[in-house]
C-alpha cells in the first residue's frame, strides 16, 4: 500500500500481496495474535466445510448405486485407501484416517486457493512445515515404538558391500533429516510460485498492448495450477505413505 | 497505515509474507484446529460411512451373483428336464411306430400267407385239371392208336388180336 504512493502511474506488480496474513475484522497492520481471526482462519474454515461437503454431505443417502457426489467421495476414499495399502502394506491400513486427513486438507486447501481473490493456506511455509514435520516426527516415533533400536537398520544398508556401509549410512541419515524440509517446501513452493506467476501475468494485463497475451498466459498457468494442486496433494500423500512404510518395515 | 509501522506490516512489505514470523503462531494455531476438525469429521463420520457403503455394495453384488448363479442352475435343470422329455417323447414315438410297424407286418404276413395258400390251392387245382386233361388226351390217343393199328392190320390182311395191339400201343407210347 505504501507502493501506491511511490509507484505513481507505472505498472504495479504486487505478486506477493495475495499471501499476506490479515485480520479478518480490523485493518491490515493490526497486531496478529495467535488467537486473532484472520484470513487464514477463514480459508481453513472453508477447507473444513469443503471436506464436509465433499465427504459427508454427498454420502448422506448411502446409495448402493452412487450418484455423482457420492461417486467422487468413494473415488477419493478408494484412491487414498489403495495408495496406503499398496505402499505400506496391510499393517499400514490403520493409519489410513490420518493420511486421508492430510490428503483431503491439502487437496481442498489447494483448490480453494485457486478461487480468484482467495488466500492459499498451503502456500505458507508455516502451514506446510507443520504438516511435513508432523509427519516426520510421527513416523520417526512410530518407527522406534514399533521396531525399537532396529529402526536404525533403516540407515544401515545391509545389501551394500561392508566398506561402503558407513558412507551410505551418513548419506541415508542426511537424506532422512532433509525429508521434512523437502516435504514441506515442495508443497509451499509449488503453491506460492504458481500463484505468484498468475499475479505477474495479471499485472501485465494492465498494459493494453500485451493484455491478450497476458490473459491467455493467465488461463494457461491457471490450467497448470489446477494440475499442480491435485498433483501436490497426491505427492505429499504418497511420500507420507513411503515414510510410513519405512517406519513399519525399516529393513530394505 | 504506512505511517504506523508494525512488525507484521513492515516485515512483510519488502519480501515474502511467508517469512513473516509474527504470523506463524496464528497460522499454526488455526491449522491445528482445522486438521483436528477434518480428522474428526473423516474418522467419525465420513470414512466409516463410505466403508459401510462399499461393504454393502460388495454384499449386494455377491448376493446378486449368487442369485444369478441360482437362476442359471435352475435354467440348466429346466433344459435337462426339457431334453429328457424330448428324448422320452422320441422313444415313445419310436416304440409306437415300431408296434404299428409290427402290427402291419403281422397283418401283411397273414394276408400274404392267405394269398399264398389261395394261390397254391388254385395252382393245385389247375395242375389237377391239366393232369386230367393230359390223362384224357392220352387215353384218347391210345384209343385212336389202337383203332388205327387195328384198321391198318385189318387192311393188311391180318387179324388183329386186340390184346397184342393194346400191349404194342402201350409200349410204344411209353417209349
Amino acid at each position: 500500500m505504501a507502493d501506491d504512493a511511490k509507484g505513481g502511474g507505472g505498472l504495479s506488480f504486487k505478486p506477493m500481496d495475495q499471501f499476506q496474513v490479515k485480520p479478518l475484522f480490523g485493518d491490515y497492520g493490526d497486531p496478529i495474535h495467535w488467537y486473532t481471526i484472520t484470513n487464514v482462519t477463514l480459508w481453513l474454515g472453508l477447507a473444513i466445510l469443503a471436506v464436509i461437503a465433499l465427504m459427508v454431505l454427498t454420502t448422506s443417502k448411502r446409495d448402493v448405486v452412487p450418484g455423482r457426489g457420492q461417486s467422487i467421495a468413494e473415488l477419493m476414499y478408494g484412491f487414498v485407501y489403495k495408495m496406503v495399502e499398496d505402499v505400506t502394506g496391510k499393517d499400514g491400513i490403520k493409519y489410513f484416517p490420518y493420511i486421508m486427513t492430510l490428503f483431503m486438507f491439502i487437496l481442498c486447501a489447494n483448490f480453494l486457493g485457486l478461487i480468484p481473490m482467495s488466500f492459499t493456506t498451503t502456500s505458507h511455509i508455516a502451514v506446510t512445515a507443520i504438516l511435513g514435520f508432523g509427519v516426520f516426527f510421527a513416523v520417526t516415533i512410530l518407527g522406534f515404538v514399533k521396531n525399537g533400536a532396529s529402526f536404525l537398520g533403516l540407515f544401515w544398508v545391509s545389501s551394500a558391500p561392508l566398506p561402503l556401509r558407513p558412507v551410505l549410512a551418513i548419506i541415508e541419515i542426511i537424506s532422512y533429516f532433509v525429508r521434512p524440509v523437502s516435504h514441506s517446501i515442495r508443497l509451499a513452493g509449488n503453491m506460492m510460485a504458481g500463484h505468484a506467476v498468475l499475479k505477474v501475468f495479471a499485472g501485465f494485463a494492465q498494459v493494453a498492448a500485451i493484455a491478450p497475451v497476458a490473459i491467455i498466459g493467465v488461463m494457461a498457468i491457471y490450467g497448470l495450477e489446477v494440475l499442480v494442486s491435485a498433483i501436490q496433494a497426491y505427492v505429499f500423500t504418497i511420500l507420507t505413505c513411503v515414510y510410513l512404510k519405512d517406519a513399519l518395515h525399516p529393513h530394505h | 497505515m504506512a505511517d504506523t509501522p508494525n512488525a507484521a506490516g513492515e516485515a512483510a512489505a519488502p519480501g515474502m509474507p511467508q517469512l513473516d514470523v509474527s504470523t506463524f503462531e496464528n497460522q499454526i494455531f488455526w491449522l491445528l484446529i482445522a486438521l483436528l476438525a477434518i480428522y474428526f469429521v473423516l474418522s467419525r463420520v465420513a470414512l466409516p460411512r463410505i466403508a459401510g457403503i462399499l461393504a454393502e455394495r460388495q454384499g449386494t453384488i455377491t448376493n446378486d451373483i449368487a442369485a444369478a448363479e441360482d437362476l442359471k442352475a435352475k435354467a440348466l435343470d429346466a433344459e435337462a428336464a426339457y431334453d429328457k422329455a424330448l428324448a422320452d417323447a422320441r422313444a415313445e414315438a419310436q416304440r409306437i411306430s415300431g408296434e404299428t410297424k409290427a402290427a402291419i407286418q403281422a397283418d401283411l404276413d397273414v394276408a400274404i400267407e392267405k394269398a399264398d395258400a389261395e394261390i397254391a390251392a388254385k395252382a393245385a387245382e389247375s395242375e389237377k385239371a391239366i393232369a386230367e386233361i393230359r390223362a384224357g388226351a392220352q387215353e384218347a390217343i391210345k384209343e385212336v392208336a389202337k383203332d388205327t393199328a387195328k384198321e391198318i392190320v385189318a387192311h393188311l390182311g391180318g387179324k388183329a388180336d386186340a390184346r397184342s395191339i393194346t400191349a404194342a400201343v402201350t409200349s410204344r407210347m411209353k417209349g
